[in-house]
């Protein structure tokens, strides 16, 4: 596996897609590869601290108005 | 994660009974749905607009829009997906009316080849957690994605953020799986190269 084929596996990789065949051939080439074992550590790192850390949170005071918008809007509009 | 099914059974998704109630003009299970995806909703708008009054607009625009149209809502997909899908396309709509970006389509900027390859090949040690508060972390994360093209950004939003499958990213974004798959190695590797500017190990006994 060149580290081409390597990123075109990546996507697939990280979504649980890849057949065992490619799985084995993507652990082969980050053993001997040092560079795309870094792509693939920190990409996955990349996404879990996106998944992990909330970045925008919802204010109490925008919660109240939204609701009191669907409560009041919603009658008329059936 | 899969739920366990016994064979022969079909899990029905608890969201049907209660857009099946609000079609019937239920209001309070309407209000239920609001609650369970508000969250999720503003978070989306949110990245994709960069801009917390718009994402707060679309959020409630979107409900409302979701409540007029629901007699649409056939049912082939999840509640959410459809939801999900309002509020993307809000949201590009309002990026394209502010103007203050170039590319707002889904398609126009995607044609630069920049961050699909790897160039940096630091390792991130100690992992960005161990290294960085919560507040600044955060700070660093927002900046680092607002940087994203916003088709970019909206590809990785759906997928790794909101965890939505890739069949159903492409079907809120109105994109074929291999549209998604190719935007998002993208979208990761551009992030992943941006956040190796802060979280790369630095070398020992050089001046920071």
């Amino acid at each position: 596996m060149t580290c081409t084929d390597f990123l075109s596996q990546l996507t697939d990789y990280f979504d649980g897609q890849i057949s065992p065949e490619l799985l084995e051939e993507v652990r082969a080439h980050t053993a001997t590869c040092p560079h795309c074992e870094v792509v693939l550590d920190t990409t996955s790192k990349t996404i879990s601290v996106y998944r992990d850390n909330e970045l925008y949170e919802l204010s109490n005071e925008f919660r109240e108005r939204l609701h009191t918008a669907i409560m009041t809007k919603c009658r008329p509009c059936k | 994660m899969p739920a366990i099914q016994s064979p022969g059974t079909e899990e029905i998704h608890p969201d049907v009974a209660l857009v099946a109630r609000a079609k019937e003009g239920d209001t309070a299970a309407f209000e239920q749905l609001v609650r369970q995806y508000e969250r999720q909703i503003f978070r989306v708008a949110q990245h994709i607009t960069q801009n917390r009054e718009d994402a707060e607009d679309i959020t409630q625009d979107a409900f409302l829009k979701a409540y007029e149209k629901l007699d649409q809502f056939q049912g082939n997909s999840k509640f959410s997906t459809w939801l999900v899908r309002i509020a993307v396309n809000e949201s590009l709509m309002r990026l394209r009316k502010r103007k203050t970006s170039k590319t707002v389509s889904m398609d126009e900027d995607v044609q630069t080849e920049e961050g699909s390859i790897p160039r940096d090949f630091a390792e991130w040690r100690p992992n960005p957690e161990q290294n960085y508060g919560q507040a600044e972390l955060a700070d660093i994360l927002r900046k680092t994605i607002q940087g994203l093209p916003p088709g970019f950004r909206t590809v990785f939003t759906l997928r790794d953020i909101e965890n939505l499958s890739t069949e159903e990213t492409a079907e809120a974004l109105g994109l074929s799986v291999p549209a998604v798959k190719s935007r998002l190695l993208r979208a990761r590797l551009q992030l992943r190269e941006r956040l190796s500017r802060h979280f790369r190990q630095k070398k020992e006994g050089l001046p920071a």
